[in-house]
């Protein structure tokens, strides 16, 4: 634990944004999730913390229903977000996904020019009504997304020109671009260099002002520099779940205790 | 190491880098091997490849030029009346003229008339006739034309006739050889590229068939296959690959769609000749009902390579499409097909390419006929590239011996063609994610 800093900080926000309750989830017969709840607040960042394979990218992916594009995948349980089931027939993943943007593990641009990156989402839902709208939320994204100044003369060129930490900051404008109220962001750092590191957790801190953001992260520092909830999962259950100052100095769970000390995973 | 308690187990006295060398030479030697059997194979087929073109350009070259003669011919205005244009005696004119040409020939004798005018290609008349209908205040002039000799005189000409057989087993007798000679000392032989070769279309004569009508009908045929083929083909491929639920409904489906690109292809012409023409009445020969035939014979082919083509675009470009937001239509046709298109294309090249070559179906609907005019739609009667060959190689005059080597060649140049861009397609656009 490098960095304490951030964990003294106190939550303000309280205002709930998604409430889980009894989520479970398999893989066919894989119970990768097992009766978990969690309450994410609004303009909060909320890490996941756990050994690999405990399901916290199952669980991030529930909260926009990526998790329906894998066809062996089951979902129960009920997942709110602003008091609405997302898991409702009347709502539409399309819809759920604008609404709750996503930053993968691998930076994963799409082959196109960097305009056309952050401008695909804006223009699929048809957000703005003219060009100089567009540009106007390309160049406000990306200077959301801290790439501003770096790729600002270089708009046409191809998103994957672009350098490992850039790339995944471009991917983080594209998803700001859409105008989300939520950010998942699943290991958004393991692919970078430390410096790309430290730009993108400073990104996310950032972004708490108007988002609320959930990351998972396999590294502890991380989740202690960046966040202010964290959720420690273990082979599926939720473990513990409380202020990141609490989980990091006063855990609860023997569990929790041995992965921060580094005796499991 | 003298460690005994070795954790690899290796034998007392041995470490295991001492295993490691002792394996080092088998593996080497093993590696060798595989490379000189891989060698050798490769020497084999390029050796074979070798013979085949070596065998069709030693054949094939000779189709490649023509020998012309060139004639002043006066048209003489009581042969060639002017009234009775188109017709004429055009034939009796040159043939006067070569004679003319000729030292102690008597043209008054009908026989010795008879062979000089055969010196000619019977095209030379139709020639002649096609200026002067074109232009009739040539009659009473003199107009010089250069026009093709007939086959004989052609082979003669290239030496493919040897001058050493006796007189009683040679097709081109002393007397004609004497002519042909006094020709050639006047300067009046040549032998220029062959463009009647792709200008013209069948012939029985040699010295006038040509490729036109069965590029033309491989052209009407392939871009029929093409228009059919190729949107049929990648909306089976993107049904199924990104929309159908996969089950055993659609596990059937694939292995039909594999086996059905393994049928042989006469199938595909006999269900031809049986649907197209039998119940729906399309006519017979016409390059429409072959391109349907190749369609069929070509879609499986264009829906693997899609199937393969889509499934390469990576993952993580759908989940970045769907984690914005979009559709699954709008994943496909936005991302995933503009990506795959490359791999798309240089598979439908290639089954294109199948498919110029594909003969056994375009033999079954009757695309093996004997015409003489290019088609000009997709349902007049034709030839293509692959069967013109099978007629030319079935055909018994001397000429068109070279002329099936040479159209062999023009087909395997298209193959050539085809396949190159397929591969540019597939450089040019090869991409690192
Ligand atoms: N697409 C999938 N198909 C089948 N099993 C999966 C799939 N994705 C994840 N799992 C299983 O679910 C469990 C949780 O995985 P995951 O959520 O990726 O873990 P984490 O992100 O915490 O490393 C693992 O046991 C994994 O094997
Ligand atoms: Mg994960």
């Amino acid at each position: 634990m490098n960095d304490m800093r951030k964990i003294e900080r106190d939550v303000h926000m309280t205002d709930l944004k998604i409430k889980a309750r009894g989520v479970n989830v398999h893989y066919g017969e894989t119970h990768a999730i097992k009766d978990v709840d969690v309450d994410i607040v609004d303009k909060t960042v909320t890490a996941f913390i756990g050994p690999s394979g405990c399901g916290k990218s199952t669980f991030l992916r529930c909260l926009n229903r990526m998790n329906d594009t894998i066809s062996i995948c089951r979902v129960t349980g009920q997942i709110e977000i602003d008091g609405r089931d997302i898991n409702d027939r009347a709502v539409d993943p399309v819809q759920l996904r604008a609404q709750v943007g996503m930053v993968f593990q691998k930076p994963n641009p799409f082959p196109k020019s960097i305009y056309d990156n952050i401008a695909y989402g804006p223009r699929i839902h048809g957000l703005t009504k003219s060009k100089a709208e567009l540009d106007e939320i390309v160049e406000k994204s990306l200077r959301r997304g801290a790439i501003w100044d770096e790729v600002k003369d270089r708009l046409n060129d191809s998103g994957t020109s672009l350098s490992g930490g850039q790339q995944q900051r471009l991917c983080i404008a594209r998803a700001i671009a859409t105008q989300p109220e939520v950010l998942l962001m699943d290991e958004p750092c393991s692919a970078l260099d430390p410096i790309a590191t430290a730009q993108v957790e400073e990104l996310i801190d950032e972004l708490r002002r108007d988002y609320s953001v959930v990351i998972v992260t396999h590294s502890m520092q991380q989740a202690a520099r960046v966040s202010q909830k964290t959720a420690f999962f273990h082979l599926g259950h939720l473990v513990e779940f409380n202020n990141t100052g609490e989980i990091f100095t006063n855990p609860q769970d023997s569990r929790t205790e041995s992965y921060i000390t580094g005796r499991i995973g | 190491m003298t460690d005994t308690t070795n954790a690899a187990g290796a034998p007392r006295g041995q470490s295991a880098a001492d295993l490691v060398a002792a394996s080092l030479k088998r593996r080497h030697r093993k590696q060798v091997w595989l490379q000189a059997i891989g060698i050798g194979a490769i020497s084999i087929a390029f050796t074979m490849l070798f013979i085949l073109v070596m065998s069709l350009v030693s054949t094939g070259w000779q189709a490649f030029t023509q020998t012309h003669v060139t004639l002043d011919v006066y048209v003489d205005p009581a042969e060639v009346p002017v009234e009775r244009l188109p017709r004429g005696g055009f034939a009796d004119v040159a043939g006067a003229s070569l004679g003319a040409m000729l030292p102690d020939v008597d043209m008054t004798d009908r026989a010795t008339a008879r062979s000089v005018r055969n010196i000619l290609s019977n095209g030379a008349q139709f020639h002649l006739r096609d200026l002067v209908v074109a232009d009739p205040g040539l009659i009473g002039r003199t107009v010089t034309i250069k026009v093709p000799v007939s086959d004989p005189f052609d082979q003669l000409n290239k030496g493919l006739i040897d001058r050493d057989t006796p007189n009683e087993f040679r097709r081109v007798k002393n007397n004609e050889i004497a002519w042909f000679d006094a020709l050639q000392d006047q300067g009046a032989i040549s032998k220029p590229f062959n463009w009647a070769l792709f200008t013209n279309a069948d012939s029985r004569f040699p010295e006038l068939a040509g490729l036109k009508g069965a590029l033309v009908g491989s052209f009407w045929a392939l871009l029929v296959c093409f228009l059919i083929a190729f949107p049929l083909g990648i909306g089976a491929a993107i049904y199924l690959e990104e929309f159908a639920p996969k089950n055993k409904i659609s596990d059937l489906i694939e292995v039909n769609i594999n086996n059905l690109a393994a049928v042989p292809s006469v199938v595909f012409g006999l269900l031809a000749l049986a649907v197209f023409i039998g119940w729906f009445g399309l006519p017979r020969s016409a390059p429409f009902v072959g391109g349907l035939a190749l369609a069929l014979m070509t879609m499986p082919t264009i829906i693997i390579a899609t199937r393969a083509a889509l499934k390469a675009v990576p993952p993580s470009i759908r989940e970045a499409a769907l984690g914005l937001g979009a559709s699954r239509q709008q994943v496909v046709f936005q991302h995933v097909l503009p990506l795959a298109m490359p791999g798309i294309l240089t598979g439908t090249i290639i089954g294109l390419a199948q498919a110029l070559g594909e003969t056994a179906p375009l033999l079954l609907i009757g695309m093996n006929a004997f015409i003489t005019s290019a088609a000009s739609s997709p349902f007049d009667s034709a030839t293509a590239l692959p069967t013109q060959i099978f007629i030319w190689a079935d055909s018994p005059e001397r000429g068109f011996v070279s002329r099936t080597s040479a159209a062999i060649l023009v087909l395997l140049g298209f193959l050539v063609m085809m396949n190159g861009i397929a591969i540019y397609l597939r450089q040019k656009f090869e991409r690192k994610w």
